[in-house]
């Protein structure tokens, strides 16, 4: 994205109104922070925060033959998702190498929204249309026709049912209908990246800054803030919850990255890394690959990504994300680790900041789970 | 956001108060506080080290990065911060007050001070 000119999205002027520190995200000038990130990230855990996510990537995938296709293109099975409902799931490589994470919400028979990480957007499109060969399905590039706001916190069922008369109550989690808030046609889907209860709406973008100020006002008076992608990230860090290009890449496939179980080879017919991933199960049940885990450290110097875990001398495996816990109020950090290290509890390990070894405790994730 | 006009400052964005009996307070400025982000860790020089004008003497974690602190000028380190030490947020919200990070006892000074004014062209645009 060196040469070529940020895109914006359509809340840009809301942001820059409200004094948002702007970053460069995959391609997009997005808000990394209004204020404190640390406010943020506490008033999500507590109360409620209003994300723009616009910047992830839609595409429409529809036809007599979108289940079908989907099914060879992911390594879920789309098949099986009812009417109204979402799944978190994977692309992969025909050597199983990640990708991308993606949600596909099936918003009618024969028609399905695949979501993609932004930076992924154009690779996952582009996968997707040379995987329709043959297939009686259209894939269609949305990325352009949708706005994504984000309400996530406990407040956050509150503030949208003053907006909207949707049933919210009968929409579980991981599911997604089409309603209107605030007078705006929009998918409600009740998913998110915060660990928190929570919703995404994906509207039209000429209406996005009509639903951010009607959010804005329903939650003035239960604490609602605007938030940008750095407490996103530690909202997401506490949950346990990957990142691609983190805990995610192209040179792992699920059962490196602990996360075999999106890997559906009981469906029907043939999917783009069967093959691979049917020989990475059978290797990671053999020898157990390195195992994810959480570390939280004992003093105050932050792990970050790509810096050695060590133990007994020797390096045991790398930080892959890390970063001060807001909620913790401690440095956390995930990393994978020899399978013989990843027991919560492990005694004497640590991780290499800049020479020296800090002590961090081993321990299961996610670090933070929200009370039902 | 304003620079206090009694302060100078360096192109890295610490300032530097006058020095009295020998000995300057030194901390970053309230726009270097505001590009890092929330502080969560300061690593503070030792008392009785002597540091160098433009050389890294500690450290500055936050949220999303680690950035080395540097000190405007040579000396030796007669004081740091504590209630920085143990509350790093008092850099982001009292950055030329209670959010200090050392005194120093100046023995050379680099000719490239900037005063508030041109401290604040240098950060303009």
């Amino acid at each position: 994205m060196s040469s070529t000119e940020l895109r914006h999205t359509a809340l840009d002027a809301v942001h820059r109104a409200l004094g948002a520190t702007m970053t460069d995200f995959a391609g997009w000038d997005m808000p990394l922070r209004y204020g404190s990130e640390r406010d943020e990230h506490l008033a999500v855990r507590t109360r409620a925060g209003l994300f723009d996510l616009s910047h992830m990537g839609e595409i429409t995938v529809t036809g007599a033959g979108a289940a079908a296709l989907l099914d060879f293109a992911l390594v879920g099975n789309i098949a099986s998702v009812g009417v109204g409902r979402a799944r978190y799931t994977m692309i992969c490589r025909a050597d199983g190498g990640i990708l991308d994470d993606l949600i596909v919400y099936r918003l009618a028979e024969t028609e399905y929204m695949v979501v993609a990480n932004a930076s992924n957007a154009q690779v996952v499109l582009d996968a997707l249309t040379e995987r329709a060969a043959g297939f009686d399905a259209e894939v269609r590039d949305d990325r352009d026709a949708y706005a994504l706001l984000a309400v996530q916190g406990p407040q956050s069922p509150g503030i949208l049912k003053s907006l909207t008369d949707a049933d919210l109550d009968g929409l579980k989690y991981y599911a997604g209908l089409p309603g209107t808030v605030a007078g705006v046609p929009a998918l409600i889907a009740r998913t998110g990246y915060t660990g928190e209860d929570g919703f995404e709406l994906f509207v039209r973008p000429e209406h996005a800054v009509r639903l951010w100020q009607a959010l804005t006002e329903a939650g003035e008076g239960v604490g609602l803030v605007p938030c940008g992608l750095s407490c996103r990230d530690t909202l997401r860090l506490e949950a346990g919850m990957p990142l691609y290009g983190h805990e995610l890449t192209t040179a792992l496939t699920p059962f490196d990255a602990g996360l075999g179980r999106v890997v559906k080879f009981e469906k029907e017919g043939d999917f783009v890394g069967r093959e691979a991933l049917a020989g990475a199960a059978s290797r990671a049940e053999a020898t157990a690959p390195r195992v994810l885990v959480g570390l939280v450290a004992e003093g105050r110097r932050v792990p970050r990504a790509g810096f050695g875990v060590v133990a007994g001398g020797r390096v045991i495996g790398e930080v892959t994300s890390g970063a001060p816990s807001p909620t913790l109020g401690k440095p956390i950090a995930m990393a994978y680790v020899d399978a013989a290290y990843a027991a919560p509890g492990t005694e004497g390990v640590g991780v290499d900041i800049r020479g020296t070894h800090e002590p961090y405790e081993v321990v299961a994730l996610p670090f933070y789970k929200r009370q039902k | 956001m304003s620079n206090p006009q009694q302060l100078r400052y360096s192109k890295e964005h610490e300032w530097l108060s006058t020095a009295e009996d020998g000995v300057a307070t030194v901390g970053i400025t309230e726009f270097a506080a505001n590009a890092l982000g929330d502080v969560v860790y300061a690593q503070l020089p030792e008392v009785g080290t002597t540091v160098e004008a433009g050389e890294t003497c500690g450290e500055l974690e936050s949220t999303k990065s680690v950035s080395d602190l540097y000190s405007p000028v040579s000396g030796e380190i007669t004081e740091i911060n504590e209630d920085v030490v143990n509350d790093p947020s008092l850099v982001n919200s009292a950055p030329f007050e209670g959010g200090w990070l050392f005194k120093v006892r100046v023995t050379e000074e680099p000719a490239d001070l900037l005063s508030a004014d041109e401290y604040a062209a240098h950060t303009a645009g």
